[in-house]
This record gives structure tokens, sequence and C-alpha cells, in this order.
């Protein structure tokens, strides 16, 4: 299921910024999703230099520079911006050994309305395995504390981490 | 003005500076190699996002070297340039109307494609074009605040230099070590 598109921050977008914070995060940059919508709104009051960016690629870049100066980057984007960034992911951050997290909007799962988004929703664990970036996926509150597990990972070992959350996050039942 | 006759001049700052792959990092690599310079060794297109998160994460000035083909390639990079571009922020771009680093093959600028005035329309106030290494050296020694646009215009051609012989995390870690002294 697909989170709405006017979503307010909830409860779940609070952990997810405060477990992004906790794990040291300093900076993002972001090309909006539904999904990811409520944890943007509340990045800049965790004190978090926040970018909005044009093209996911463009955040890569704008992160690898952040990071050159000390910075833990986050770049949020919907798994489409996967694709939109997989030269500079490869040739930039992970040549580099630069520290990213990426915090993906896994759209084209299960009860995904859109076809168009269908192949890059099947393409994308593949993807990330293919370029070698370790990802998870979180589905359930439960999996949550994954997200600062993967940044930390990121952070302290100069390395590209994904997550990939899934609609259904946002609709699980108590 | 060649885009090496430009890089003499930029080499000359105090600036950080995120240099565009290719023959412009190997011109720049002869000239004078510093540590404060970044050489990008891939990721065509992006100089400009780079300087652009090396400006807002610090405080010395930043100079992104860029050229015109490589800026076509990022065009976003203009608007967010002029929206969150930090003052310390300054992109220079080296327009010689060709991908020189590919065999100068005609880029858009030597036609219809006017990068300053594409500067401009995103919403840079600070957008300058030069054609005089004269011009571009006064532009640089007072440099206002930015962020800024600066259009170099060049003719093309490369100059016999060769490849960059530093490793990815000797660009990074010397870079890395001067920023935080």
């Amino acid at each position: 299921m697909i989170r709405g598109v006017f979503p307010m921050p909830s409860p779940i977008d609070e952990r997810i910024v405060a477990f992004i914070r906790e794990a040291g995060a300093n900076f993002a940059c972001s090309v909006p999703d539904g999904m990811i919508a409520g944890a943007l709104e509340l990045i800049e009051k965790a004190g978090i230099d926040h970018v909005p960016v044009t093209r996911e690629e463009e955040g890569v870049g704008i992160c690898a520079g952040a990071s050159l100066a000390g910075r833990k980057p986050v770049l949020f984007m919907q798994n489409s911006g996967l694709g939109n960034s997989i030269n500079a992911l490869a040739s930039l951050t992970m040549f580099y050994e630069m520290p990213l997290l990426l915090v993906v909007a896994h759209r084209g799962t299960k009860g995904e309305k859109i076809a168009a988004q269908i192949p890059m929703g099947k393409a994308t664990p593949m993807l990330l395995d293919t370029l070698g970036i370790r990802w998870a996926t979180v589905a359930r509150r439960s999996q949550l504390q994954t997200i600062r597990r993967l940044a930390r990972e990121a952070f302290s070992k100069n390395r590209v981490r994904a997550v990939l959350f899934r609609g259904e996050l946002w609709n699980e039942k108590n | 003005m060649k885009r090496i006759d430009a890089l003499r001049i930029i080499a000359d700052t105090d600036a950080l500076v995120v240099c565009n792959i290719g023959f412009p990092s190997r011109e720049l690599y002869s000239i004078a190699d510093k540590p404060t310079t970044f050489y990008m060794l891939g990721s065509m297109g992006l100089a400009s996002s780079i300087g652009l998160g090396v400006a807002r994460a610090q405080k010395r000035a930043v100079l992104a070297v860029d050229g015109d083909g490589s800026v076509l390639m990022n065009l976003g990079t203009l608007a967010t340039i002029a929206h969150y571009g930090p003052s310390n922020y300054h992109l220079v771009i080296i327009d010689n109307s060709a991908y020189g680093s590919t065999g100068d093959q005609p880029t858009f600028t030597g036609r219809k494609t006017d990068l300053a005035a594409l500067a401009r329309a995103a919403g840079n106030e600070q957008v300058y074009t030069v054609n005089t290494e004269d011009g571009l050296r006064g532009l640089l020694r007072e440099l206002p605040r930015g962020p800024t646009v600066i259009v170099v215009k060049t003719e093309p051609g490369n100059a016999d230099c060769p490849v960059v012989p530093l490793t990815a995390s000797s660009i990074k870690n010397r870079f890395m070590k001067t920023i935080s002294q």
C-alpha cells in the first residue's frame, strides 16, 4: 500500500529522523516522495542541514562534497532516483570511499497503483547488490532500528548503505 | 585564452578548488598540484554539486571549476545554487564550447545556448561573463559575496598533460586534512 499524498509527520517519521540523528547524520539532500514526506518536514528541525535538489545524482554530488568537510550525509529519494544516481554512486562516493546513507522510498512493490513504478521496484534490490551496496528493507515498526545500524555503518566505515522503505510501514496495525 | 590559461589564474588563488574530470584536472595538476584541490576522477557533471557541498559544510571560499559540457549535463544545479549556494561558493564554468576530454566535439554553447543567461534565469544574481585573462584575474582577486557563477569564455583545445597520478584516497585524504586544519 502506498502512503497518502499529503501526510503529516507521524510518530514513525519522528523515529526515522531520530535514528538518523542518533547515528550522527548532520547533512541531507532530497528529492521528495510521498513515503518520505513526513521525515523531510522534520529533518531541518532536527538540526540537519537540508538541501533539496533537482535530481538525485546532484544530491550524490552535494553529499560527497559535504562529506569532504566532515559531514555525515543522508540522501532521501524514491527508488526511481537510484537509477538516476548509479554512475555517481559508483565513480564518486564508492570510488573515493565516502560515507552516504540512502533513505529510499521503495515504490513498485506490493500494492503499487502506478504500473510504471514496477520495473524499477523489481530492479532496485538487484541494482544495489550489483553495485555492492548493503541494504535492508524496513516494512515494519520493529525494523526501524535498522536505519540507525546502517547509518552508523555508512558513517564509520565510509561506505554507502541503503534503507528501503515499504509503504506498509505507515499502515501497520498495532 | 585557452582553458589552461584560465586554470593558471585559478591556481593562484587560496580558495579550495573542486576540479572537473578529465583534461581540466590534468592541466591544473600540471600547473600546480595543491592539497586544496579535489580532482574528480569520475562522475562527470558533478563538479558544481561537489563544490556546493564543500561550501555549505565549511567556511573557506570554494571554486567549483566546471565545463560547459558538464554543466549542460546537470543544468538543475544552477537552480540549486541560486537557492542554496552559500556566500563562499563560486562556480567557474570554463566554457570552450567543446567536450574537450573526448576530442573537442562541439557543445551547444557554441551555437544557441547561453550558460550565463541560464544561470540568471535559474535565479542567480551574481553572474559574470569574462573573455580575458585580466578579467578573470580581477574577479578572482576580489571575489564578490557568493553564490556567484562566472562563465569564462575560452577557445577549445587541451594542453599536453598526463593523467593525474594520484589515487582517489590520496586526493580525498589530503583535501580533508587541509579543510580540518
